[in-house]
């Protein structure tokens, strides 16, 4: 016995809230990115507990490929970061007005 | 109250503090070694909760891989933060509205959902029989990601390489 599903719910819930906040609220890019992360982590911990309430292994499958996505997303994300950083020298998306 | 419900909730505390310390560091490398010890608590989580694989998984790919890589761009670009205004005025609109939408759905579901109530049973998937089941049900869409994490690879080292300077007979007109 370890605690009521809505516990868990309610513990990825607050972790996704706080990756949304960070995403909102943060004028960094890179602190955007780390919300995005964050936001995956609470998903991966939602995943991981109803695959224990079902006893079933598909939510454990899927954490798996969120991983890797994961992975593939910051890779990219950060790429694209330092080759923006390099053009303009800020990494303040509100900076970026090259169409204007 | 077992044993069980007290190690979770210690880690829900922790998971939460390290998490909310993080968003909300102006020095971008103290809010990515914060982030790693959340990650840290989500493993052992992962682990409490019967998923041996994904916990080392966890603490090898997220902890390890993506907070490194996150800490070489932080130094190497020497992003500093110091002058950011945490909540910049025209944000907190967004801010609250979302937050407060989302907190009313999520009380909502939450209290009318009935699996909410169930309590969860200690189990644990050893990593031969995850392995199996993924093999089995999964293999193609474990070939598409490895494919996507190829695809990725060749991406971040397109975008990495250093851009090349025009050739003479590109700046001779006048025009890039």
């Amino acid at each position: 016995m370890i605690v009521p599903f809505g516990h868990v719910i309610i513990l990825a819930g607050l972790l996704f809230l706080m990756g949304i906040l960070c995403v909102v609220a943060r004028r960094s890019l890179i602190m955007i990115v780390l919300g995005i992360e964050i936001m995956l982590n609470a998903v991966a911990i939602l995943l991981v507990g109803s695959s224990l309430l079902w006893q079933h292994l598909e939510g454990q499958a899927i954490v798996l490929f969120v991983f890797a996505i994961a992975a593939a997303e910051v890779s990219i994300g950060l790429a694209l970061i330092v080759w923006a950083y390099r053009r303009t020298g800020s990494m303040d998306p509100s900076d970026y007005n090259l169409l204007k | 109250m077992t044993i069980y419900s007290i190690i979770f909730y210690l880690l829900a505390i922790l998971i939460l503090i390290t998490t909310a310390m993080a968003i909300t560091r102006r020095n971008l490398v103290h809010a990515v070694i914060y982030l790693i010890f959340s990650f840290f608590g989500s493993a052992m989580l992962f682990y409490l909760f019967g998923a041996p694989l994904l916990a080392v998984l966890e603490v090898i790919i997220y902890a390890g891989a993506i907070m490194v890589l996150f800490l070489f761009v932080v130094i190497m670009m020497r992003a500093d933060t110091n002058d950011e205004r945490l909540f910049a005025w025209r944000q907190w609109l967004p801010v609250a509205v979302f937050g407060l939408v989302y907190i009313a759905i999520g009380v909502g579901i939450i209290t009318t959902e009935p699996n909410s109530r169930i309590t969860l049973k200690t189990a644990r998937a050893a990593p031969k029989v995850f392995g199996q089941f993924i093999f089995e049900h999964h293999w193609l869409s474990i070939e598409i990601v490895s494919l996507l994490l190829l695809v990725a690879l060749a991406g971040a080292l397109i975008m990495g390489r250093r851009s090349r300077r025009p050739s003479g007979a590109e700046t001779t007109n006048g025009e890039l």
